[in-house]
């Protein structure tokens, strides 16, 4: 800003800038023939946010759309999975209020730039942070292969040597190329002191939200209801307004080709919630339902498993402590104490209630089970017995016809969208050339198709397994007792099983090797893979994650004894 | 898998391509189509690293599901063919062919030979050369079509006969036909390979225009050049070909004799055998017995009639002479443990006799020489046949008894 002379006409000084990078009197509006030479990377000082606010975008003569900055794309995210998940039934607070001052902190954090947006846009208008002072006053001309081969691993589209190699094509000395204004800059920099925004980022943002709202959705719901369709997040570019185009690089940072892994959103969470210095969050009680009580009802009912074993997993939760506020709640920051993952959590603690009462070890539990159905078979006063083996058949029934409609959605799942992406203008009419083809191709082969593809995603449930009372077939254990396999001694109620078998004796160090033990299936008994398999199933998880958590549980559970007896057992007496 | 659930779009397009492949195998074809639906945005992605990239996989795919599905139609298919020719230059040719065997299994004969008109025509840079194998192949069709054509136009001409003037036009287009389908055809025949069709089509033209020994360099550098595989096909072309010019016995059986090398089952050995047979030269009688004796190995030739008359014939000659009988020992020394229960058991006696006396006969001949008069189907067959009265089987037992010692000479 050192244009200091005096308009022409009006004698003011008070200049701005044309979308020519003329400036012009702001007083009168004299335009002069004066350019702004120097290329200045330094966005975001007032006046810039001012020149756009005054409407100039609508003078656009290009249809390179109007300029826009990768945050503000980022922030167009946000805004539609928030509303999603309002339509789900979350707390509008969450899209008003905790989303938009997280995605802010953020901003102002990451010391982004932001801008005012044009008329018509709902989102409020942001406030101006201090001017970035990581900028250099000569914009690099990065390599274009090192920006590609940049956040490969980020959830961004594998590295396209069509793309690659036609760009070479053109001259080295051209900038990098994309839509957006800082497309280049944001792939470009070390950013990770400031922890830069990803795709897959966005759901840790929605995450943090709900668990500071303490909403009833898991990690793992809200994972599932991506997948599904539910909450955007594939292809959620396309509700990008017209004059935001995307190409070039913006591709890399938007297009996402494959889905969020549950951990890696945990993690950046996790990342976010201490890079933004938040404070404890709000506690997590026996109330909520995200306690594991709580969660541990869900699941039993969806797992088809007797409502008596929530008694049970009442008394792990609170035998080893797991059920306390302050496990539960999450203080960013605080890297000694291991962070919780509800759901999984739940969803051990049910695994390791099992081993109690049933051991799991192939044997023990058919046992039970023809004992169970002796006694149903004489007896048909007071109830049904839980039968192992009955609700093995059912459960695996269901659970392989769920398995392998879920593994062919997942073969049919369609990546592209209506909405073309090129990378350059050079490309453009081959890409469209292509679509237009594949169009074709679908048209023809769908109607050779059996099935006419659903229109309409299916309404987002809460639960994907459910059984009802009222079916006479027998199919639904809620309501059976478990009186087969307990007794009574000093008052107490206790498993008949007088075993348990530790999943491993010593724990892995888990900042070392990512895993607190490591799950082989040839190594355990089917019983126990088929309980992990299921939830595995219900979470969409990798089994192995559970088997982290139920080893955790265990060693806690047995922690006196395993100081006792040290190498050689892995049965122990209870 | 159920267990992979860091699905991207590569992994969720391998999966996909598998259950396609599920489909076809189990010949569910909606459910191919429908999978195939969810596969074909591939092509938006690129793949230059693959060895087989997603264009070629709809290709070959795609036409598959669209010849077997019941509600495919040709116009479907011709649609579906003429996108794919835009999908990949490198295969542009390849495609066109297989568009044209496709529309020449559906008789849409002149839509083939439009198609390889227009492919024969295509030029693109580099891409031209690289191709040519698959050029000549589009211009060895088109030559077959010519063929064909020239063939229609012929019979044409010879129905109506010598009608004059009105015919001229005919003619003329058959012999422009005749030029155009030759050109082609030669060209072809001149890479090793296996070219039947092509050959037998360019000898029929050769041989109508008069140019026998254009036809018979063309059929011996088929049968005989090295570089071209081994293919009994050849040699019976070859023969056929110096039997309709009526040849030399001599050149007739030493174009037959490779074809009994490799192949000594085959039909012609008869008529190989009947020549030899005939001949004055020793060795050449003696290759005969060698030749019959080889065909009847078969069990194709079991029931052959006219092989074990031929063979029947000869035994009986050589025994008759008294000369050479060492010729069938030495036949005979490596069947002798096997014939027995392959071609005279009792249970085949029977059976020939009910069903074909003539077969019986012969081989109760052969029988009765190689096994003597007490084996299982020489006894059971004469038996029959003096119980029926028929003169000739009274004639072979009394052949039989006379020449019993033979047998034993045999055998010993």
């Amino acid at each position: 800003r050192d244009f200091n002379e005096r308009c022409a006409q009006c004698s003011e000084v008070n200049w701005g800038l044309t979308d020519g990078g003329r400036y012009y009197c702001r007083s009168c509006h004299n335009v002069t023939e004066r350019t702004r030479e120097v290329v200045n990377t330094d966005f975001m000082t007032n006046s810039r946010v001012q020149t756009i606010s005054k409407g100039s975008r609508k003078q656009e003569k290009t249809d390179r759309g109007c300029e826009w900055y990768v945050c503000e794309g980022f922030q167009l995210v946000l805004k539609k999975q928030a509303e999603a998940l309002e339509a789900l039934g979350v707390c509008p607070q969450m899209k008003d209020e905790v989303l938009y001052n997280f995605w802010r902190r953020y901003l102002q954090k990451s010391k982004q730039a932001y801008c005012n947006r044009p008329a018509g846009e709902t989102v409020k208008a942001l406030s101006v942070c201090e001017s970035s002072t990581d900028v250099d006053s000569e914009p690099e001309r990065p390599s274009l292969l090192h920006l590609l081969s940049l956040s490969e691993s980020e959830g961004g589209l594998q590295t396209d040597c069509s793309f690659a190699s036609s760009m070479s094509k053109v001259s080295e000395s051209t900038s990098v190329y994309s839509g957006s204004v800082d497309g280049s800059l944001y792939l470009m920099k070390n950013q990770k002191k400031k922890l830069r925004m990803t795709m897959p980022m966005t759901l840790s943002f929605c995450y943090m939200a709900l668990l500071w709202l303490r909403e009833p959705i898991t990690l793992s719901e809200l994972l599932r209801f991506v997948v599904e369709g539910h909450i955007p997040y594939l292809n959620v570019f396309q509700h990008f307004p017209e004059k935001m185009k995307l190409c070039g690089l913006d591709l890399k940072i938007f297009c996402v080709e494959s889905w969020p892994v549950y951990e890696e959103v945990y993690n950046k969470m996790l990342e976010l919630a201490a890079f933004l210095d938040l404070p404890r969050f709000p506690d997590i009680t026996d109330s909520c339902f995200l306690h594991p009580d709580m969660l541990c009802i869900k699941y039993l009912m969806e797992a088809n498993l007797p409502d008596e074993l929530h008694n049970w997993t009442c008394r792990v939760v609170k035998k080893i402590g797991i059920g306390e506020v302050d496990f539960l709640t999450l203080v960013p920051g605080n890297k000694s104490t291991r962070k919780v993952k509800y759901d999984i959590l739940a969803a051990a603690v049910i695994v390791v209630v099992l081993k109690l009462l049933f051991l799991l070890d192939d044997h023990y539990e058919w046992l039970l089970s023809d004992f169970a159905e002796e006694r149903n078979k004489n007896n048909k006063e007071g109830g049904l017995y839980f039968e192992f083996k009955k609700w093995y058949e059912v459960v695996k029934h269901s659970l392989d016809v769920e398995q392998k409609k879920l593994d062919e959605e997942r073969a049919k799942y369609l990546w592209r969208c209506e909405k073309p992406l090129f990378y350059s203008d050079k490309n453009k009419s081959k890409v469209l050339k292509r679509r237009q083809m594949v169009v074709n191709l679908q048209n023809q082969f769908g109607k050779l198709s059996s099935s006419v593809r659903r229109a309409e995603k299916p309404n987002p449930s809460s639960f994907q397994l459910s059984w009802s009372e009222e079916n006479t077939d027998g199919s639904c254990f809620h309501g059976h007792s478990l009186k087969g396999i307990l007794q009574e001694k000093c008052g107490l109620l206790t498993a008949m099983n007088p075993d348990y078998w530790l999943c491993t004796v010593k724990l892995c160090n888990e900042k070392l090797c990512g895993h607190l033990a490591h799950y082989r299936e040839v190594d355990f008994p089917q019983s126990y893979h088929f309980v992990l398999r299921l939830f595995s199933f219900l979470l969409r998880i990798q089994p192995s994650y559970i088997h982290d958590e139920v080893c955790m549980i265990e060693h806690k559970l047995f922690n006196k004894k395993l100081y006792k007896k040290l190498k050689y057992n892995t049965v122990l007496r209870k | 898998s159920s267990h992979e659930h860091r699905l991207n779009f590569k992994k969720s397009k391998e999966a996909c391509l598998s259950y396609i492949q599920d489909a076809m195998l189990q010949k569910q074809w909606k459910r191919a189509a429908e999978f195939l639906t969810c596969y074909v945005e591939s092509l938006e992605k690129d793949y230059s690293r693959e060895p087989i990239g997603p264009s070629e996989m709809i290709w070959r795919i795609g036409t598959e599901i669209l010849c077997h599905h019941s509600h495919s139609s040709m116009k479907e298919f011709n649609c579906f063919m003429e996108q794919m020719k835009t999908l990949g230059v490198k295969r542009y040719l390849k495609v066109c062919l297989e568009h044209v065997f496709h529309l020449l299994c559906n008789g849409q004969i002149d839509e083939a030979y439009q198609n390889l008109s227009l492919a024969e025509s295509w030029r693109y840079g580099e891409q031209t050369a690289i191709q040519d194998k698959e050029m000549k192949l589009i211009q060895a069709y088109r030559g077959l079509l010519d063929y064909y054509s020239w063939s229609k136009q012929k019979n044409i001409l010879l129905e109506h006969g010598l009608d004059g003037f009105a015919d001229l036009s005919v003619e003329q287009e058959m012999h422009s036909c005749f030029r155009k389908a030759a050109v082609n055809l030669k060209e072809i025949i001149k890479i090793p390979g296996v070219w039947d069709l092509f050959v037998k089509c360019y000898v029929d033209l050769l041989e109508f225009y008069g140019d026998h020994n254009e036809a018979c360099q063309v059929l011996n550098e088929y049968a005989y050049n090295s570089k071209f595989p081994a293919n009994p096909n050849a040699h019976v072309y070859l023969y056929q070909f110096l039997k309709r010019q009526g040849e030399s016995k001599k050149s007739l059986i030493s174009a037959l004799k490779i074809l009994h090398d490799i192949v000594p089952s085959h039909e012609l050995m008869i008529d190989f055998n009947t020549m030899l047979q005939k001949s004055k030269k020793r060795k050449k009688r003696r290759l005969g017995l060698e030749v019959i004796f080889a065909a009847l190995d078969y069990a194709g030739w079991k029931e052959n009639v006219k092989a074990w008359s031929c063979l029947a014939r000869q035994v009986k000659q050589i025994v008759i002479s008294k000369k050479h009988l060492d010729w069938i020992k030495q036949e005979w020394n490596s069947r002798k443990d096997w014939w027995p229960a392959f071609h005279f058991s009792r249970y085949l006696a029977k059976r020939n006799w009910q069903e074909n006396k003539s077969l019986s006969y012969e081989k109760a001949l052969v029988a009765g020489i190689l096994l003597g008069k007490d084996c299982k189907y020489f006894k059971y067959v004469s038996h029959q046949g003096c119980k029926a009265q028929v003169k000739r089987f009274r004639m072979l037992k009394k052949f039989v008894n006379r020449h019993n010692p033979v047998y034993l000479r045999i055998s010993g």
